[in-house]
């Protein structure tokens, strides 16, 4: 069986689906969060450079350097947004994140 | 004028981008002010900071208006430039804003307005963007300083939580606008917006550009997000609440502005409309919809005031995106207009918010207002006027503002809508006219602290004038939507809209 673009955008659609899953079903620890949105970016890698040998033009292969930048970029900010909430609230468990309602 | 695939040089690429590389400049040179000044550098990198928005307007006038640089992927037009005007404003006036609080709250250090600049950058990117890449890091630019200006007050829970709320939502955000990033890259063959126009102009209905399509809607519900349209809106109340008050009046102006840029830009630039109609009409009709009404009924339980601008800035929002569906240049013009107006009237309502300071601190609820009308009568008519333009009241402006978006949606055949965005605006009365009686009919609950420094002072005068005599002076600034709608508005509909 030769491997086609229909399987990379399967297993990529796959991928984005369980990250965004993961940031709306865990109760748990916001740093799965953090490794759900990690999933969702990396899944959008694997579009990017597939479509980019697909079609032949390296656009989606630069592009998707600057999605590994910025990943690494968002994933510093977050962690210390965590620091400083943890430092407040003394937990990072997503169900102690409710101090504002309504 | 074909601007999009002439090649220029990296010359005068670069002296195109004059403004956005001058600022990010500015805010390097800044940053080393700040670390050799200590905490004490805030007043003066504060000053520089509204210093280098000014020059950055300068550069902006006196740049070319209409240009592309970089091999196509950034665009210079009428309408960019009227946004980054719109931008630079509400970034400077947040600057202003913050100073005064920053130094009685004593939210420490020197990185406020370097943030802010920062933030700046990217909305000026995005504003420019003609390239799904560009879109990209302009967006995130912002969107990660924005992060961090949530949670600046680091040793407030309430402050650090909405940053936290912001981040976690608005990187999810990201994710789906790139998801369909890809997907419109990958059918396409291209991130160029023209190149993407060029390939939806031949029609998007068939089985094989499903991709497309599935794209583009992933790309605007990313989009959404960052102009809080429901069903994305779920992060606005809680980092409007949370967030401390000039943030919230940044939050609520600037972003907001360069994220409805960077839709018009995507809908009009890189899917146009054929024959009238184009596939993500039907998405922004319901985000429209769905705004207007959740911004109207939500908002009325609330106490706090904060979280009720949250709720209204949802649903002008809708309002707003009232006038994209129609996708003539009537309609831009009004979604122009539109920001124009929300800018300069928020600007006001956020300075009477920072005046509400007692002795124990800062208060943000609604029953504090109690009696304003005696205890400081002009602050509680100017609020009154502004409460007026935003339910839309007429004459003010809020009224006129809505009045352009509604008559170019009936004119292209969504009259209902425009009922619907009436009734929607009738029923928001209900709240904004509460905070008119608290202020006019109850008793004083005890007078604010002290007079408003100056330079708020300025500010609520120029927002109170504006939104009461914008009907005189409107002329002006509709006839340079007119020119910014007609530079943004593909050739064949604005030539059919006469």
């Amino acid at each position: 069986m030769t491997i086609g673009i229909e399987h990379y955008l399967t297993i990529s659609a796959i991928l984005f689906t369980i990250g965004t899953l993961g940031i709306f079903m865990n109760r748990k620890n916001v740093i799965i969060i953090l490794m759900s949105i990690e999933l969702m970016l990396l899944s959008v890698n694997i579009n990017l450079v597939a479509f980019s040998a697909f079609n032949g033009d390296l656009v989606g292969q630069v592009f998707a350097l600057f999605v590994l930048t910025v990943a690494a970029a968002e994933a510093a900010i977050g962690l210390a947004i965590l620091v400083v909430f943890f430092r407040n609230r003394g937990s990072i468990a997503v169900e102690d994140i409710h101090s504002m309602k309504g | 004028m074909d601007v999009t695939q002439n090649t220029v040089s990296l010359g005068q690429s670069l002296s195109i981008m004059t403004p956005e590389i001058g600022l990010s400049i500015a805010a390097l040179v800044l940053l080393m002010i700040g670390v050799f000044r200590g905490d004490k550098g805030l007043p003066l990198v504060s000053l520089l900071s509204v210093g280098a928005l000014v020059v950055t307007g300068f550069l902006v006038a006196v740049g070319p208006q209409s240009a592309s640089a970089f091999n196509g992927s950034t665009l210079v037009d009428p309408f960019a430039v009227y946004m980054k005007y719109l931008v630079l404003l509400g970034s400077a006036v947040a600057i202003l804003m913050s100073f005064d609080f920053l130094k009685t709250e004593k939210i420490g250090g020197f990185e406020f307005p370097i943030l802010v600049i920062l933030a700046t950058v990217g909305m000026l990117l995005m504003i420019s963007a003609n390239d799904l890449i560009v879109l990209y890091m302009g967006l995130e630019l912002q969107s990660l300083s924005l992060y961090v200006l949530a949670a600046y007050n680091r040793d407030s829970l309430r402050s650090s939580e909405s940053g936290l709320k912001y981040f976690v939502l608005g990187a999810l955000s990201s994710g789906l606008l790139l998801y369909g990033a890809s997907l419109i890259y990958g059918f396409t063959g291209s991130t160029n917006f023209a190149s993407i126009a060029a390939f939806a102009s031949e029609g998007l209905d068939n089985r094989e550009n499903m991709g497309v399509i599935f794209g583009m809607t992933f790309l605007l519900a990313g989009l959404a997000f960052k102009v809080s349209a429901v069903p994305f809106h779920m992060w606005t109340p809680d980092v409007y609440e949370g967030s401390p008050t000039p943030v919230t009046a940044f939050f609520a102006a600037a972003p907001k502005i360069a994220a409805m840029a960077l839709i018009i830009r995507v809908t009009m630039g890189a899917f146009p409309p054929v024959d009238g109609s184009a596939p993500w009409q039907q998405i922004v009709v319901f985000l429209a919809i769905a705004s207007m009404f959740l911004g109207a009924f939500a908002g009325i339980g609330q106490s706090n005031i904060k979280r009720l601008m949250a709720y209204s800035s949802i649903g002008h929002m809708g309002y707003a995106l009232v006038g994209l569906v129609a996708g003539t240049v009537a309609g831009i013009q009004g979604v122009l207009i539109y920001m124009l107006i929300y800018l300069v009237t928020l600007v006001g309502v956020f300075v009477c918010i920072l005046a509400m300071r007692r002795k124990e601190g800062m208060v943000e609820k609604i029953s504090d207002l109690a009696g304003l009308s005696r205890t400081q009568p002009v602050v509680a008519w100017t609020l009154l006027f502004l409460m007026f333009s935003l339910a839309g009241i007429p004459p003010l402006a809020g009224f006129l503002g809505k009045l352009f978006v509604f008559l170019p949606a009936i004119e292209a055949g969504y009259a209902w809508l425009a009922v619907l965005g009436f009734i929607a605006s009738v029923i928001s009365c209900a709240y904004y006219l509460n905070v008119v009686k608290v202020m006019f009919f109850d008793e004083p609950a005890g007078s604010f602290k002290k007079p408003m420094p100056l330079a708020h002072r300025g500010l609520l005068a120029v927002s109170g004038i504006f939104t009461v005599l914008f009907m005189l002076v409107m002329r002006f600034p509709l006839e340079w939507a007119d020119v910014a709608a007609r530079s943004i508005v593909p050739v064949t509909i604005a030539a059919g809209a006469g």
